[in-house]
């Protein structure tokens, strides 16, 4: 039933976010860095809102801030005059330059367009530690802002990456987690004794302290240095199992640096998670910390207590097809049916992915691909879910059928604590298992008639 | 000039700083960006530019035409089906993101909660995106069968040569009701105040005075004022009290059924004047109907305009009720802020918000006893700052010269003074109707004035004035928190509200208190860093 066809024109209340705010989420992950939108100056506020409402941070976007004039003769001038205006007056070690609808329609050639600025402003660019400009083309009618984020990362490595240093580091590519996670997956690294470039990081700039000071371009953030030796470093690990087999940043290392590549699927659950930490100890050579392994073994007792809450409830998962696919891997771990798998993504592996978690554990779920919140809701009305989980844009959807929402993933404007939510690792099962039990605990609490005090 | 001192602030040569402040742009910038500073001397006849093109690279709050005409303007009519043409992420981020509230009407027709959009893909790019337009509608009308449906552009659509004008013809006289197309292209205007324009032009075509029915006596409009938190039921529930009966509002709340109606008005009110001044010039030529410049925010700013509007009407019976309810209401209100008053006194304030509720909030910070230092738009325009009498002198520029100027005539048969022409004539000079003097009036001698400010200033200001609390929107209200300033969001109020008419000034007050006086910037410095570092005296034995 994988990839069903969708049978509607119109998106309605769409379960995606457009392309370039995934790259601007991830270069925000960046040392230094000022995500840039080449186009009109709307897209750039609208996405800092967005970012802004979920993780109640600061966001800066520039913009070439187009009018309609640039819009028909083009804008290089105005992209020009920006990227100084960044450079001179934010003091950016790197500028991330996203496109959008806009200007891919117009057809600029922004790599044309650097490479001239580069040359007009030599000054700017006279020492070492002259500004980065990395670019990535990210027109939203072609994808989502998943892609956006990894068409990003993979401009990244693409434009920074090198051969050149010590061949003991690993690399990361979490993807889009949250800065919670990122802060878990380094940890982890450091347990393991190695060091490891995780590209983005957003645990600090994203979730920053109170300093009663502002920085303009918030601590934090994956080093410059380290991206520029991701080509030498000893393997790299890459979440996602819709991106096996693609062009993605782990690939580009692979082929162009022959970075040894291990992807393993967003680690959510213990079965994602068990293969991340064997990925880990046979790259570091390490036996996994004990710490963690007793995290595990924690959490099995977690899963045996919980089971009699949850088992045989059956959820919808929605958002992105990555964070879907761990998500619904946990799900079935933990003896709750997914009967649904929707994302607006359309990676084309979807289906094959949710599949692949769920065999042998519980039956295929419906997957629906390219999906809104229209073609979930029409599918719910049969499937008699009794909850929900994914970000906050399920919420009508929930409050319509009067179940549970488990907050996850992005946005989530409703809630407190978007970026402190921990996905992935035995832990993030832990805190997942725990959430999820005690929302189905709640609700039947709340309707009983009886007032269970013990339950 | 040292000697133009912002009050209550620490003292600071203002026109130094305003030169500090704009030497951080490039030596052409940083020129033009001066013009957009004023510090106010109310003595001098002062000019301030406004609604010019931001400068690439700088970030600023402001958003795009689409955002004014969808996100703004024709977002909040529940009773209307909207589509978004263009890819997903211009609706996605316009989806309820404004709280304006809307209350399904007796024919239970609401879409609010929907998001549509064409969610145009590679192939509609490159083929256009016309024929999925059609069909969109078309699936629209066949599920929802709604009144009427709105399609509005975003960027690639114009560039790609969509021709939404004609697809919204041909489809509405297939399916026989208004559809209707909003060429909002975000690369258009400098500002989301392109996009009001292009919206008001099209309400004023295609929806008011479309349908003549009989009003009751003292019904009005309200125009601008968009239902943020509630407030246009706030607003609502005094005027009924007072006997005014409200037809319709632009647009919060907002019915597309009501505004087809509201040519059957006696007046409108004019609350936000950027974004719907069009509208109130249009009607008043077209019908007959003067409008009346409201500000329903603050205790005495709404007292006062309630007085406004009886005046206006001049009938005994209704002015002595209007009278009735202010002194009861403003009494409740009076007693309701009270409590905070002693708590909030001499607080200072910098507010920097859209295209009126800079000004607006001004009166409401007065009766609590706070001092606004600074404050700026967004998106204004001169007359928004200076007054309608700069009208005649502001230039076109040229990122507004597409936006289409209606020409409107009298209609010949429904144009109908509401007073003659004596009587107009003394309201007008009475400034009772068809005024505004801007934002200036209410600021005062060394306070400051800043359009479309950045962050960059933002946060020298902050620095440099050491303000209580500082208004804004939400891409500047962790900024400002990280400084240690508690902020309070002015476009979706903190999800709080309402905070217009005599009920919501003392929400407002309450709110300002928990901010103000939250416990935690008590803390946010640890004890170990307040200490004296001791010096280690300890001499370890071994
Ligand atoms: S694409 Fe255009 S219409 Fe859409 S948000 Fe950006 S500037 Fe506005
Ligand atoms: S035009 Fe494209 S990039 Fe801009 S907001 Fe819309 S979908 Fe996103």
């Amino acid at each position: 039933m994988a990839g069903t066809e969708r049978h509607y024109v119109s998106t309605t209340n769409a379960c995606k976010l457009c392309k370039p705010i995934g790259a601007c989420l991830a270069f925000r992950g960046i040392e230094g860095a000022v995500p840039f939108l080449h186009g009109s100056q709307g897209c750039a506020t609208y996405m800092r809102r967005y970012i802004i409402s979920h993780f109640r941070e600061p966001m800066d976007i520039a913009s070439s801030a187009l009018s309609e004039k640039h819009a028909v003769f083009g804008g290089g001038p105005n992209l020009k005059q920006g990227l100084k205006n960044v450079i001179t007056k934010y003091g950016a070690g790197i500028i991330g330059i996203a496109t959008t609808c806009l200007t891919e329609t117009i057809g600029d050639d922004v790599p044309g367009i650097i490479r001239e600025f580069c040359q007009e402003e030599k000054d700017l660019f006279s020492n070492d530690t002259g500004p980065l400009l990395v670019n990535a083309s990210t027109p939203s009618y072609s994808g989502t802002h998943m892609e956006g984020f990894h068409e990003a990362v993979k401009a990244m490595v693409g434009q920074v990456a090198t051969r050149n240093g010590a061949a003991e580091d690993v690399n990361l590519l979490p993807g889009f987690v949250s800065p919670a996670d990122i802060r878990y997956l380094k940890e982890i690294l450091e347990d393991f004794k190695v060091s490891g470039t995780v590209l983005p990081d957003i645990s600090e700039t994203l979730d920053g302290q109170a300093l009663l000071d502002y920085e303009k371009i918030p601590s934090g953030g994956t080093p410059i240095s380290g991206i520029k030796t991701m080509g030498s470093a000893r393997a790299t690990i890459e979440f996602g199992r819709t991106l096996m087999g693609e062009h993605t940043a782990g690939e580009l290392l692979s082929t162009r640096h022959g970075v040894f590549l291990s992807q393993v699927g967003v680690p959510i659950g213990i079965r994602e998670s068990d293969e991340f930490f064997s990925a880990m100890e046979t790259i570091s050579d390490k036996k996994i910390h004990q710490k963690h392994e007793q995290e595990r073994g924690r959490l099995i007792d977690a899963y045996v207590d919980a089971h009699k809450y949850i088992f045989g409830k059956r959820a919808i998962v929605f958002g992105e097809e990555d964070l879907v696919v761990g998500l619904t891997s946990l799900l079935s771990e933990i003896g709750v049916i997914p009967v649904l798998c929707a994302s607006g993504g359309k990676s084309g592996h979807f289906g094959e992915c949710v599949k692949a978690v769920t065999k042998g554990i519980t039956d295929a779920p419906i997957v629906r691909d390219g999906a809104d919140f229209f073609d979930i809701a029409s599918e719910a009305k049969s499937l008699k879910p009794d909850l929900l989980v994914g970000h906050s844009k399920g919420y009508s959807l929930s409050r319509k059928l009067n179940i549970p929402l488990i907050r996850v993933g992005f946005p989530i404007h409703d809630r407190i604590g978007a970026q402190r939510i921990l996905h992935v690792g035995y832990r993030g099962a832990q805190s997942l298992l725990d959430r999820i039990v005690n929302a189905v605990i709640e609700r039947k609490q709340d309707v009983s008639p009886v007032g269970y005090t013990y339950v | 000039m040292s000697d133009k001192r912002i009050m209550n602030a620490p003292a600071i040569a203002l026109d130094d700083f305003v030169e500090g402040v704009v030497d951080v742009y490039p030596a052409k910038a940083a020129k033009k960006r001066r013009k957009h500073i004023v510090v106010r001397d109310p003595a001098e006849k002062q000019r301030i530019e406004a609604n010019e093109r931001t400068i690439p690279g700088i970030i600023s709050q402001r958003g795009c035409c689409y955002a004014g005409c969808k996100g703004v303007v024709i977002g909040p009519i529940g009773d209307m089906v909207h589509i978004v043409h263009g890819p997903v992420g211009c609706s996605y981020y316009s989806w309820l993101s404004r709280r304006n509230l809307f209350r399904p009407r007796a024919d239970g027709q609401n879409y609010m909660q929907y998001c549509f959009t064409t969610d145009m893909e590679e192939k509609d790019i490159i083929f256009g995106g016309e024929k999925k337009l059609k069909a969109a509608i078309q699936e629209a009308y066949d599920i929802f069968k709604p009144k009427a449906i709105s399609v509005l552009a975003t960027c690639p659509v114009g560039l790609i040569g969509d021709d939404i004008n004609s697809v919204s013809k041909e489809m509405s006289e297939k399916l026989g009701i208004q559809i209707i197309p909003f060429s909002c292209e975000g690369y258009k205007g400098v500002s989301q105040s392109a996009g009001h324009h292009i919206a008001n032009n099209n309400l004023f075509k295609f929806v008011i005075g479309q349908d003549d029915i009989e009003q009751k006596e003292h019904t009005i409009n309200i125009l601008g004022e968009y239902n943020t938190g509630g407030d246009t039921w706030e607003i609502e529930r005094v005027l009924n009290r007072c006997g005014i009966n409200v037809l319709s509002v632009f647009t919060g709340d907002g019915s597309y059924s009501e505004m087809r109606q509201s040519h059957m008005a006696d007046v409108n009110l004019l609350m936000c004047h950027r974004s719907v001044n069009y509208i109130a010039d249009m009607m008043e030529t077209k019908f007959g109907i003067p409008w009346i410049k409201v500000n329903f925010i603050g205790i005495k700013s709404m007292a006062k305009s309630l007085k406004k509007i009886a005046r206006f009407y001049d009938d005994p019976k209704l002015t002595e009720r209007v009278e009735k309810v202010i002194e009861e209401e403003v009494a409740k209100a009076e007693e309701g802020i009270a409590r905070y008053i002693p708590r909030l006194k001499g607080k200072t304030v910098i507010l920097f918000v859209g295209g009126s509720r800079a000004h607006h909030y001004q009166g409401l910070f007065r009766d609590l006893g706070m001092v606004p230092i600074v404050a700026g738009y967004e998106f204004a325009h001169r007359d928004d700052y200076e007054g309608r009498e700069v009208l005649p002198d502001i230039k076109v520029i040229a990122d507004n010269r597409n936006i289409e100027d209606l020409t409107v005539e009298r209609d010949p048969e429904r144009y109908n003074p509401r007073k003659d022409d004596e009587t107009l004539k003394r309201l007008k000079e009475e400034e009772v109707i068809d005024t505004y003097h801007g934002m200036w009036e209410d600021m005062g001698r060394g306070t400051m004035a800043i359009d479309d400010v950045s962050h960059k200033e933002l946060g020298m200001l902050i620095k440099k004035l050491k303000p209580d609390m500082v208004c804004s929107g939400i891409k500047d209200k962790y900024v400002i928190e990280k400084f240690g300033v508690p902020s309070k969001q002015l476009h979706n109020y903190d999800y709080s509200g309402p905070f217009a008419g005599f009920r919501g000034a003392v929400n407002f007050a309450k709110d300002l208190d928990m901010l103000i006086h939250n416990p935690v910037w008590k803390l946010t410095t640890p004890p170990w860093k307040k200490k004296p570092v001791l010096k280690a005296d300890l001499t370890v034995s071994t």
